[in-house]
């Protein structure tokens, strides 16, 4: 049996990224359906994400499934000790789609390789979080209409962040110019360089963070400049305001400019940006929802073009 | 022919696998990749034998063993340039380096202890990316690592 599992994005072809986006628009039209209509969906988060977790339980329900799982590892039995693979072949036998969120890095490769229930990857470790790259990537087509030769600006830690990283390998297929800002310690690390380099993508680096610096971009994607990243901690200081997004950092922006974030948001953008044209983050998590559904009714099989049928009768309701 | 017999630093085999140029080094780890503890075979195990080539060197012989491409290519991922001899009734019928397999399986352990297959009972499970080089990329979490920093389990 063909495995559909969802578990990275980083080697789907153009289209496949294309069909999932066009899927998602047509459950942004509709989100609620009954396209799983009697089916289980397990939702296991070994490790806590409500955010994500939500969402997805979310997308699930919105299609008419029913949700089983855990949120809170320490009240199941892995903390028992039970392996990882006893508790996918457990669940498989009550779910029809798992999504997981693990600690462990190649978690979700692993349980693919245990069950033949789809695997849905939520995040795995520093590994990959498919879902948020799926969001990511239908925020930007949304709001320019494109994902064609984008200037994507990323800002902050671009070290550590594994949501820039597969953002960075899912615009391969589209022509993106990428600036990195980002402090010393937390610039971009040179083997996605080494990646941009090999793949054609055009790059440029810069430390400085300001109105004119940013005032190219078509999308401008914050992440959070975490303390405890650093090694320095005078560094953390020097650095830790520099990186902070202003309204009046906006004047020179392009007019279809949109801010972008993975979320959750501490202070590296100002409140007084959330009132601005250019504040999309919100918008970016709701947007999550319907990429979410995409994911699930794709991992079982359903098609655009059922989808698609399905929006019809919606539309003759 | 029979010059190469009179230098022989260990007894001739009638049939079967010479593995030669070992760095002495790698000699026991090779012993072990092969499992050659637990054969009934009878094995001949040459340590720090004389080299042109390496100084000193490990040499294995073992009697009616011919081992499959893939179980003997995998010494290839701790000794590079170890040579195998197949022989067949005193004559070397075949000569030929080891080179890597494109997987290795259950051999190498991952060096990232974030891992899966650090914190699960499974095999290992590596793709070869670059043979020269001996880089590897784990199956799961698809972190590189060189030679150096690998481990055998």
């Amino acid at each position: 049996m063909e495995n559909r599992s969802f578990v990275t994005i980083a080697n789907f072809s153009k289209e496949k990224i294309l069909y999932m986006l066009n899927m998602a628009r047509e459950f942004e039209k509709y989100p609620n359906r009954h396209l799983l209509d009697g089916r289980v969906v397990a939702t296991l988060f070994f490790e806590p994400s409500t955010r994500t977790r939500l969402s997805f339980e979310t997308a699930a329900n919105r299609l008419g499934a029913r949700v089983i799982g855990f949120s809170d590892p320490k009240a199941t039995s892995s903390s028992k000790g039970e392996t990882l693979k006893d508790t996918i072949k457990m669940v498989s036998n009550y779910a029809d789609i798992i999504v997981m969120r693990h600690y462990l890095e190649g978690a979700a490769t692993y349980a693919t390789e245990v069950t033949t229930v789809p695997i849905v990857n939520a995040g795995d470790g520093a590994h990959q979080h498919p879902s948020q790259t799926m969001l990511d990537l239908y925020s930007i087509y949304k709001t320019q209409g494109t994902l064609e030769n984008l200037n994507i600006y990323l800002v902050g830690d671009l070290k550590y962040g594994r949501t820039v990283h597969s953002l960075i390998q899912a615009m391969r297929h589209f022509n993106p110019t990428f600036h990195f800002i980002a402090p010393e310690e937390l610039k971009m690390p040179e083997e996605y360089k080494i990646y941009c380099r090999e793949q054609g993508i055009q790059y440029e680096e810069h430390k400085e963070f300001t109105a004119e610096s940013i005032a190219g971009a078509d999308i401008l994607y914050m992440t959070r400049v975490q303390q405890e990243r650093f090694t320095d901690l005078m560094e953390y200081e020097r650095v830790k305001n520099v990186y902070i997004l202003t309204p009046e950092m906006l004047v020179y922006c392009k007019p279809n400019m949109k801010i972008l974030h993975p979320l959750p948001r501490v202070n590296e953008i100002s409140q007084g940006v959330d009132d601005c044209p250019q504040a999309y983050y919100f918008q970016q998590a709701q947007n999550g929802l319907y990429a979410r559904e995409a994911i699930l009714s794709d991992v079982l099989g359903i098609t655009l073009e059922d989808i698609k049928v399905d929006s019809l009768k919606m539309e003759n309701k | 022919m029979r010059e190469n017999k009179k230098e022989l630093q260990v007894a001739a085999l009638k049939n079967g696998t010479v593995i030669d140029h070992i760095p002495s080094d790698k000699l026991f780890t090779v012993v072990s990749l092969l499992g050659l503890e637990k054969m009934e075979n009878n094995i001949t195990i040459g340590f720090n034998l004389e080299s042109k080539r390496l100084g000193k060197k490990g040499i294995i012989k073992i009697a009616d063993k011919f081992f499959s491409e893939a179980d003997i290519n995998k010494i290839a991922v701790v000794a590079p340039n170890v040579v195998i001899n197949i022989i067949r009734d005193y004559e070397v019928v075949e000569k030929h380096d080891v080179v890597l397999p494109d997987t290795l399986k259950g051999i190498v352990k991952c060096s990232n202890p974030k891992c899966v297959t650090n914190n699960e009972p499974m095999p290992t499970y590596f793709h070869v990316v670059d043979k020269e080089n001996c880089i590897v990329k784990c199956h799961y979490c698809e972190h590189e690592q060189n030679r150096k920093e690998i481990h055998i389990i």
